[in-house]
């Protein structure tokens, strides 16, 4: 009977309804509703727009590990390449190197550490989960053996704006980059030829390498990429707090998985969607900023993620469960 | 004969953990006395207990990312007890340890195996779960050496024979998982599942039973080494054994065991944790500046993990060219 279903869906209104990003809008609405009514500064304009300083950064690695995770793979070194970004442009700030140098510089960093990922992973055949756990050492490693205990507190003008500046005294740059990206990203993912290629490895990669789709190479190009976007999201986060130590970013890969695989984007890869990712990067993000202002500390949050983690990706074989025995 | 021997995984660790005793040795004669040794097998142990018992959830194509966190959580749970009723005794606190571990690792079993949330996720998810139920009972505090009894701390301190009652605590460990394992029926299972999980099922191997086994196994020495961890370095913080999950990892995968799993022995993982626990400590010894650790130990993995993969091909190749 699921079958059929599946086969010839009836054109109904009422699908929408079973849509993962229909109900995460949903889950959306309810959180506004809900935090609005416990804090009366929850629907301020400006306090809702500088929350997004908080996430913005970790929201651009998100949507390039969208495209990782869909193609069945994992990075777990984004926050460790963040660590050398940050040392990469710092140091090159304390040497006097021009703004534009600087900023190449410490993408093309970030471009060589997921290069690196990607490398290792496609030419000895290794599963990224262990590559990366490797890799996420020895990144965090060499940031803490180039800076030891001393810290960067000079940018570059232009980051330190970046980093924490408004756009027309309104939109931050950072939010306004990833608003940016998001409609990028997803006319890559879901309107061109390459996304569906991505999601055609994700689903089954010796298929996809029989029908002649390079999976080395686009594992390559993924790992590489998602470097450069740590590399970005580096230089906004160096920007704001104006100061980087070597353990800059820990944990973030967590948080970053989770807002990935909260979207609706499956952790074996071959199916998910930008625009889940997005609606859960903004839930997310309430979520946090809604749990701040009731005064819940910034562990309370951490265990929340966790949970929110496993619930979300548990919850539909509970659902199941419980379909099975009504039947 | 001999040639296979000199081949064999095991030899070639032991022989570069001498190699290291022997170079480190010359630069500096201090390292090698029986004092300092046997500080850096007590100093190893719970490396030891963790590798062994991580080793089995790999074993089965998973991985336990939420050890350290258990043991963290245990450990503090049992010392904020021991600051209310310190006269409690010894191995009351012991067996509370284990079972506060257990729970968590059981929590982390049923997740994966009935819920089916892939592995990664959960422990992932629980990781930090954990860590963070450790500040929300401790509220941030620490419990500090002088409000630990007595019998507490002093208890792992015991030597016999020269080493350490912690030491002997690996050793005990060793030896059950060695025999398990080896020579029991349960053993053999995890080596089939983790090997070919669907030809294991079709010999009707209960595949959920022997994921939430391997979790709560993995968490009941967690629960150990809380206690162990705690006695060891006489304060329980919300810090304590943080990213140590890697640690462990690597002590596996630099002892043989494949991350695809079914493959790997119990003596190569305590090979694994011995070489990384005798870099750890020599390091200092030859003047190699502490933050230089994270990096090098990053690259021992990589280089480990590229090694294995090689050896696991080469193996799979020869295997197909008897065929033909």
């Amino acid at each position: 009977m699921n079958n059929k279903i599946l086969l010839n869906p009836p054109k109904n209104i009422l699908n929408i309804f079973y849509k993962k990003e229909f109900i995460l809008f949903l889950v959306l609405i309810l959180l506004i509703i809900f935090n609005s009514q416990i804090s009366p500064y929850f629907l301020d304009l400006y306090n809702l727009i500088d929350s997004t300083f908080l996430f913005s950064e970790k929201a651009i690695i998100a949507l390039s590990m969208t495209f990782v995770i869909i193609a069945r793979q994992i990075d777990l070194s984004v926050a460790s390449i963040i660590a050398v970004s940050s040392c990469v442009l710092g140091y090159t700030t304390s040497i006097g190197l021009p703004t534009f140098y600087v900023i190449s510089l410490t993408l093309f960093s970030g471009g060589v550490c997921g290069a690196f990922n990607g490398f290792i992973i496609t030419r000895y055949a290794i599963p990224s989960i262990i590559v990366t756990i490797g890799t996420m050492s020895l990144f965090r490693g060499l940031a803490y053996s180039f800076l030891e205990d001393q810290y960067y507190n000079k940018f570059p003008d232009i980051v330190v704006k970046l980093g924490s500046d408004y756009l027309f005294g309104y939109i931050p740059y950072s939010f306004l980059t990833f608003i940016i990206l998001t409609l990028c990203f997803a006319f890559v993912l879901h309107k061109t030829i390459i996304g569906k290629r991505i999601f055609a490895i994700g689903n089954n990669p010796d298929a996809a390498k029989y029908t002649g789709i390079d999976v080395d190479k686009y594992t390559f190009v993924l790992f590489t990429m998602n470097g450069i976007f740590s590399a970005l999201a580096s230089i906004f986060l160096s920007g704001r707090l104006s100061s980087v130590r070597p353990n800059i970013a820990f944990g973030w890969e967590l948080q970053i998985i989770t807002m990935v695989v909260f979207g609706g984007v499956y952790i074996y890869g071959g199916s998910g969607s930008i625009l889940g990712v997005f609606i859960s990067i903004i839930i997310l993000g309430m979520l946090s900023f809604g749990l701040g202002l009731l005064n819940v500390p910034g562990v309370g949050i951490i265990i929340f993620t966790g949970l929110l983690l496993i619930i979300s990706i548990g919850l539909p074989s509970v659902i199941k469960y419980f379909r099975n025995q009504n039947e | 004969m001999i040639l296979k021997f000199i081949k064999n995984r095991d030899f070639i660790l032991f022989t570069i953990i001498f190699i290291i005793l022997v170079a480190v040795g010359i630069s500096n004669p201090n390292f090698v006395t029986l004092k300092s040794l046997s500080d850096v097998l007590t100093d190893t142990s719970i490396l030891i207990i963790l590798a062994l018992s991580q080793m089995i959830v790999i074993l089965i194509r998973a991985i336990d990312l939420s050890v350290a966190s258990n043991l963290a959580l245990s450990g503090m749970l049992i010392s904020l007890l021991s600051q209310i009723y310190p006269d409690l005794p010894l191995i009351f606190f012991i067996l509370l340890s284990c079972g506060i571990g257990t729970l968590l690792g059981l929590f982390n079993g049923l997740v994966i195996a009935v819920l089916k949330v892939p592995f990664i996720v959960t422990t992932l998810g629980t990781l930090s779960i954990y860590r963070g139920l450790i500040y929300f009972v401790s509220d941030g505090k620490q419990v500090y050496s002088h409000e630990f009894s007595d019998s507490f701390l002093s208890f792992i301190h015991v030597r016999f024979l020269s080493l350490t009652s912690l030491f002997w605590f690996a050793v005990c460990v060793f030896i059950i998982i060695y025999i398990l394992l080896n020579y029991t029926k349960f053993g053999r299972n995890i080596y089939a599942l983790g090997g070919n999980p669907e030809a294991a099922k079709y010999i009707g191997i209960n595949e959920n039973r022997y994921i939430i086994a391997a979790y709560v196994l993995s968490g009941f020495f967690a629960g150990l080494c809380g206690y162990l961890w705690v006695a060891r370095y006489s304060v329980a913080s919300t810090q304590i054994a943080i990213g140590f999950e890697l640690t462990v990892i690597s002590a596996c995968v630099v002892g043989g065991i494949s991350v695809m799993g079914g493959l790997g022995t119990v003596t190569g993982c305590l090979l694994g944790a011995l070489l990384i626990g005798l870099i750890r400590n020599a390091l200092p010894a030859i003047d190699i500046s502490q933050f230089w650790q994270l990096a090098i130990s990053g690259a021992i993995i990589l280089i480990a993990i590229i090694i294995n993969t090689k050896t696991e091909q080469r193996k799979e190749k020869s295997i197909m060219l008897e065929k033909d």
